[in-house]
């Protein structure tokens, strides 16, 4: 094939976007990653944060290995990113992009009924995804550079999160379901691989498998529906199905295999759509994202907004059309699978805001406003606003991975704070003595340490991660994630904080200024336009919301001023910074960039009507709903400007500020003083909240230890050794017992009167006893001989090469 | 496809004669009885190669032909299935007794012969440093590969049974003789029972069914049939009415010979309604079918290394391949009845044996019962009765066979560094032997049915097999009529396929994550070239089908397309 004439062709292009992270995946594996055998004691490899390991020799990146796979890292993804932008703007060049697409495919396997075919696509959709993905995964690369710097594996690090861009990519530019459902799943992998990156340590990979198991519950139930919908349709494609009424009318009238009463667009449906609560982490399958921070935090950027839980909704938007089939939310018809999103996305959005509300841990409070958020995307979808959810998918993954890194950044720094006071000799000395540590891994690994001293290594793999975390929480070793040991920060790192403060304010939705807005706003835009209508869902949709919209602006402005305002509250907070040179530059560049689009981000989106910002910047309508609409074949219809849902947005968004400013800026918490919001909760409803009311215990008891105690007593002891193994065992007993019996009779009866037999035996045995002269020789010239004279026999009387007739 | 000699008797014999060879090495010469062992394998392993690629290359030839088959209009079944053999010799045996030395490969059986070829040379790498009897276990291992190997390329009924035999009883001393001390009598003992119950009442059915053709092809339409096939060169000149041939067998079926009301006297029973549940559960057995899977986990985890490869990688395949060979293709009919109601069995097999896979705390039963769940999914391909199903268990068994070998393969070396299995006991080995963590979690992520890998393509086309099998089936126990079943069975299964992604990374974190103790395990180290080829090559099979399946379903396709016709389908 002549491959320059091959991608001289716009079609084909979108091929080229993932190979670029996927060939730096082989290249940094095969290749680049070479690391020296050095002992897990020498200083050489426990000063670069690792513990130290006995007895063994442990591989160690070598320095210009690891600047090798940083290099073909960073170019993978910068091709990808360009690529994406040439492709972006061939397909904004098309004629009319949503009817015209960017296509090329090929057929990957013939199943005899149809086949299973491989293909890219770009309509607008993909377009706005290509020009959010490369664009964060790109920055978080760079962070990359300078977060894990020091980390010994740095390489293989590399070489997983350019598979999991890769991943990504080919999901976004697929062409059908079975392609999506490929980088669907090896992103399921690196988040495995990648959350339990630090694996020496416990709970990182139990959180590695965690995430995994939880995701894959939901994998396989949105397999299944895949399966479902290939029977049904006899293909996969996209544009064969959602773009086609016909298809979707079909599924829509024809009865479910399973349930009678559902269609089997629904059915299909909903197993689609749990296949995005296991990956977007909905309630109730969200239990893995907050472990998940347990992986490096360009990891945590990388889960959270560019690629995993992105994914998730973005199938779901991609789908919509065969997810709302037979049913129509602007008009109030809602089918199963659009109730099941509004009623998942808004009990998911407010239930994770408050769990948000009364965590400590930097990383844990974003983790649950990442699952809160996208319960706002799901339950938009729900009611039907389709380009809304879209375009808060877009927004939020910009401020989302701003926010994560930026908590990286104040993680880095707060731990080089503590390396600072180690250093210097003051403060905390008394039981670090023979642990130092300060960089993220090395927290870690001291974390596990203390937890083996503390629990001894008998754990159950599947104990409930809950009741660990609690016990982490008042630990009495420094936390550098722990918001209490912070205050103060924004002096000594104020681009973090800066940039912290945007990201922040996008995600409360500060009004008129930030992208986080005017996605949000229209999003309750939408369910009030239902609410007029007077459809429950949408009143359901926006009130849930609008308090879940309440609380974020407020555990928001809780954390900034726990994070950032008042003073110091710990040694190590009062030294944070990120230090100087490349490890600090590559740390900040990409929260400035992001930071950018934090803001601008949402100018895209803005309704035409509403005063002002319309006129600048929608002066010939919505340009992200025009550029979005014709991805459907049924372009949805913008609603009418209405200043309800806008002053709600306004009011909760503000509200919100206001509080969290009340309680944590007017007066900046001191050092060991115990949370305001305490007071005002209650001690157990504090406490309910900030165990997240206490699901994951839950879910150990009533399913994991059933399960456990279902393999092992009834199908392996009962059925397997006991009934099956059981029953063979007597059929033993029977027969050898027969055996004895029949043993008996023939000593007593048969021997008695035959004994002649034996006789002539023995006879025979003493005439045959002349040939076995006992020279091996003879034996072997015998056997030879007749072997070979069979073989002639056999080669010369039978054509064996003769074919069959 | 002609070659000027017979490529499959030579894949048979060469196994065999080399294996009486070492018997005259003396046994000090380990290293010489070793390296011939190991050319034997090699040369076994690319006949098959050459078998397997210049087959995949005359698809569309086959295809071809197969479609002229349709054209032409009778007995299309069995001429579809004539056109797909290749590389066949025929040679009358015992005509007296209607034995002919019958050999052949179709679409279905290239790929098992081309996994034996891969399992045989990793079973002999795997044995290098066996030092206790070289001679006996290396000539016995090599018998046992001819034996699997005449089963699968058989086209003689006999013959398929001699071969069965063949390979057992090899299996049984080497499993008893080299295998783990604590279980090896019991294991190989309980093993061979089960195999051999199995293949006698299937034998049993073997000749009711030669008898019942011989019987209709001696009856005057049923000779009528006869000679016209005999004219038309479907069967050989020389074929008697009494004969173990398959296709002659499979000539029979597609008249009818088998669905005859009033078999044994009773009104409703014919003769394929009684006896397919006999021979397919009875080969079923090989292929562990609940609930007579027990010998499996047991066989294997009592086996040595080598022989626990051949026997889940390919001995389990020989079940489920025979079952479909023997079961589903000559008793087609039988196979409408029966295979509605088996099909909860082989649920039963997925959910049950992954459950019990989660709770092992030897390493070596949770890869049993793994199989056990795996080749669940192999016959619930065979009952879906439809293509896609069909080309899913095909895949499902190649896949199986390289993925398990690996497992098989990767347990072994860590046993043999560690001497112990017992999961709680291990941790961090990645640490120090992080080839077999990484062969051991890629083996893991085809189990689990992981994209990009074989596993993953196998399970999909089989559940998608199952639901575009689902509307046509029912199942009729006196009034109750079950219908639109199979999309339930399905979705049960799927609790299978989560609980192997539990039951595989808990394994994996427990023995190869976590801390390692170098005071309890001061000698473990990484793995030999020797070693680490083994798992390369078994690796490799799982990523070339997960990415390119095209390589082995068309293939596969044709080989499935006669059966699919004797059901009477497409």
């Amino acid at each position: 094939m002549d491959l320059s004439a091959f991608f001289s062709n716009p079609n084909n292009l979108a091929w080229l976007i993932p190979i670029g992270p996927l060939l730096a995946f082989a290249t940094i594996t095969l290749i680049t990653n070479k690391a020296k055998m050095v002992p897990g004691t020498s200083s050489e490899y426990t000063d670069h944060n690792h513990p130290a390991y006995p007895g063994i020799d442990v591989p160690m990146v070598a320095n210009w290995s690891r600047a090798a796979s940083v290099i073909v890292g960073l170019v993978g993804i910068g091709a990808a990113w360009l690529i994406s932008l040439i492709v972006i703007g061939q397909a904004t060049g098309l004629h009319e992009l949503g009817h015209d697409i960017l296509a090329s495919s090929i057929t990957w396997m013939d199943t005899g009924a149809g086949g299973f075919s491989l293909g890219t696509m770009v309509d607008p959709l993909t377009a706005a995804m290509l020009f959010m993905v490369p664009l964060a995964c790109t920055m978080i690369f760079i962070y990359a550079v300078g977060y894990m710097a020091k980390d010994p594996r740095q390489a293989r690090f590399f070489s997983m999160i350019a598979l999991f861009a890769g991943a990504m990519l080919t999901l976004v530019v697929a062409d059908n379901l079975l392609l999506l459902f490929v980088g669907w799943e090896v992103m399921g992998l690196c988040s495995y691989l990648l959350i339990g990156f630090w694996f020496e340590k416990e709970s990182a990979y139990k959180a590695a498998v965690k995430a995994f198991i939880t995701t894959r519950i939901a994998d396989v139930i949105m397999l299944l529906g895949i399966a479902y919908l290939y029977a049904a349709t006899g293909t996969l494609s996209f544009r064969e199905i959602v773009y086609n009424t016909e298809v979707l009318e079909g599924l829509a009238a024809m009865p479910a295999i399973i349930l009678p009463g559902l269609s089997a667009a629904s059915l299909i449906a909903i197993f689609l759509i749990i296949g995005t609560v296991g990956k977007s982490a909905q309630f109730p399958l969200h239990v893995w994202l907050p472990d998940a921070m347990e992986g490096p935090t360009p990891v945590s950027a990388m889960i959270h907004a560019a690629a995993m839980v992105s994914a998730g909704i973005y199938m779901l938007i991609r789908m919509y059309p065969l997810l709302q089939a037979g049913g129509d939310a602007h008009h109030g018809v809602f089918t199963p699978p659009l109730l099941f999103m509004a009623i998942v996305g808004s009990i998911t959005a407010i239930f994770a805001a408050t769990i948000a509300v009364a965590q400590n841990d930097v990383k844990k409070v974003l983790a649950y406003s990442t699952i809160s958020q996208l319960g706002f995307m799901v339950a938009a979808l729900g009611i039907g606003a389709y380009v809304a959810a879209a375009f808060h998918l877009l927004t939020h993954a910009f401020f989302k991975a701003l926010l994560f890194m930026a908590s990286g950044a104040v993680i880095h720094g707060m731990e080089h704070g503590e390396h600072h006071v180690h250093a210097h000799g003051h403060g905390h000395d008394d039981e670090h003595d023979e642990v130092h540590v300060h960089t993220p891994a090395l927290t870690a690994h001291a974390e596990s340490a203390h937890h083996e001293g503390e629990h001894g290594d008998a754990h159950d793999t599947h104990n409930a991660h809950g009741a660990h975390d609690a016990g982490h929480d008042d630990a009495h070793h420094f936390d550098p994630q722990d918001m209490m040991n912070m205050g103060g920060l924004r002096r000594t790192m104020p681009v973090t904080f800066i940039t912290f403060l945007i990201g922040g304010l996008s995600l409360s939705g500060l009004p008129f200024i930030t992208a986080g807005f005017f996605s949000k706003d229209e999003i309750l835009a939408d369910a009030w336009y239902g609410i007029t209508h007077g459809y429950g869902p949408h009143a359901l949709v926006f009130i849930l919301l609008a308090l879940a919209a309440f609380l974020t602006a407020f555990y928001t402005m809780r954390q900034l001023g726990l994070t950032f305002w008042g003073e110091a509250r710990s040694e190590a907070a009062k030294h944070a910074n990120l230090g100087k040179g490349l490890v600090s530059f590559t740390m900040t560049l990409p929260l400035i960039v992001l930071a950018f689009f934090a803001v601008v981000a949402g100018y895209i989106g803005v309704h035409p009507d509403l005063p002002i910002f319309g006129a600048i910047f929608s002066p010939n309508g919505n340009p992200f709903h025009h550029f979005i609409g014709p991805t459907l074949a049924e372009e949805p219809g913008s609603i009418p400007f209405d200043w309800m849902p806008v002053l709600t947005s306004i009011a909760v968004g503000l509200g919100g500020l206001a509080c969290g400013y009340l309680l944590y800026w007017r007066k900046p918490l001191v050092a060991g003083q115990r949370d305001p919001l305490i007071g005002i909760l209650g001690e157990q409803m504090h406490t309910t909240l900030k165990n997240k009311y206490y699901i994951d215990a839950i879910y150990a008891a009533v399913f994991v230890r059933p399960a456990l105690w279902f393999s092992k007593n009834v199908a392996y002891e009962f059925i397997d050794k006991g009934i099956i193994d059981g029953f063979l065992h007597l059929l033993a007993r029977v027969f050898t017992w027969l055996g004895d019996f029949i043993k008996t009779l023939n000593m007593w009866l048969i021997d008695g009167v035959g004994d002649g037999i034996p006789e002539l035996i023995a006879r025979f045995g003493f005439w045959l006893r002349g040939i076995q002269s006992g020279r091996v020789q003879q034996y072997m010239l015998i056997i030879t001989f007749v072997l070979l004279v069979l073989i002639l026999i056999f080669a010369l009387s039978t054509g064996v090469m003769q074919a069959a007739p | 496809m002609t070659v000027p000699f017979p490529v499959l008797s030579l894949i048979i014999f060469i196994p065999i004669i080399v294996a009486v060879l070492i018997l005259f090495i003396p046994r000090e010469q380990r290293d010489t009885i070793r390296v011939a062992a190991l050319g034997a394998a090699g040369a076994c392993f690319a006949l098959s190669l050459f078998v397997y690629i210049s087959y995949n290359n005359s698809v569309a030839d086959i295809q071809a032909a197969q479609a002229a088959a349709v054209q032409a209009g009778t007995n299309i079944g069995t001429a579809q299935f004539n056109a797909t053999l290749a590389y066949t010799e025929y040679v009358e045996w015992l005509p007296q007794l209607g034995i002919s030395y019958h050999l052949g490969v179709d679409g279905l059986n290239a790929p098992m012969v081309l996994l034996t070829g891969m399992v045989a040379i990793a079973g002999v790498l795997v044995s290098w440093k066996i030092e206790d009897r070289t001679k006996e276990f290396m000539a016995f291992f090599l018998l046992l590969v001819a034996g699997v190997y005449g089963v699968f390329v058989a086209m003689d009924l006999f013959v398929l049974f001699f071969f069965y035999e063949l390979a057992i009883f090899p299996m049984y001393l080497l499993i008893a003789t080299y295998g783990w001390v604590k279980l090896r009598e019991y294991a190989a003992m309980k093993l061979t029972l089960y195999i051999l119950i199995g293949s006698v009442v299937a034998l049993i059915g073997a000749i009711a069914m030669v008898l019942t053709a011989a019987n209709f092809f001696s009856s005057p339409e049923g000779a009528q049939i006869f000679e016209a096939a005999k004219a038309s060169g479907l069967l050989p000149a020389s074929a008697q009415p009494f004969s173990f041939n398959i296709t002659q067998l499979t000539l029979a079926a597609e008249n009818g010979a088998f669905n005859v009301f009033g078999y044994a006297g009773v009104d409703g029973l014919t003769f394929a309604r009684l006896w397919f549940p006999v021979v397919f559960i009875g080969f079923g057995i090989l292929a562990g079918i609940f609930p007579f899977h027990n010998w499996s986990p047991d066989g294997h985890v009592a086996a040595p290394t080598a022989v626990s490869m051949i026997h889940a990688g390919v001995l389990m395949k020989l079940g489920a391949y025979a079952a479909l060979r023997c079961g589903v293709q000559l008793m087609p009919e039988g196979a409408q009845i029966h295979l509605p109601w088996i099909v909860f069995l082989t649920l039963i097999n997925v959910v049950y044996g992954a459950f019990i896979a989660f709770r092992q705390r030897d390493f070596k039963y949770v890869i049993g019962f793994s199989s056990v769940s795996h080749m669940g999914l192999v016959s619930m391909g065979w009952a879906t009765m439809n293509m896609t199903g069909m080309t899913g268990a095909g895949l499902q068994m190649f896949s199986h066979g390289a993925m398990t070998a690996l497992f098989f393969g990767c347990v072994g070396m860590v046993y043999d560094r560690a001497h112990t299995r017992d999961i709680p006991s291990l941790g961090g080995f990645i640490k120090v032997m992080p080839w077999v963590g990484i062969a051991f979690i890629i083996g893991g992520l085809a189990s689990m049915g992981m994209p990009g890998l074989s596993g993953f393509i196998a399970e999909f086309t089989i559940f998608t097999g199952m639901f575009q099998a689902s509307p046509d089936i029912t199942l009729s126990i006196g009034n109750f009529t079950l219908s639109n079943y199979y999309s339930i069975i399905v979705v049960l299964a799927a609790i299978g396929i989560v609980i192997t992604a539990a039951y595989v990374l808990r394994v994996t974190s427990q023995v190869f994550f976590g801390e390692f103790d170098r005071a309890k395990y001061p000698d473990v180290g990484d793995i030999t070239v020797r070693e680490r080829f083994v798992l390369v090559f078994l690796g490799a099979p799982l990523f070339i089908i997960g990415l390119m399946p095209a390589v082995m379903a068309p293939m596969l396709q044709t080989g499935i397309q006669p059966v699919l016709t004797l059901l009477g389908g497409g």
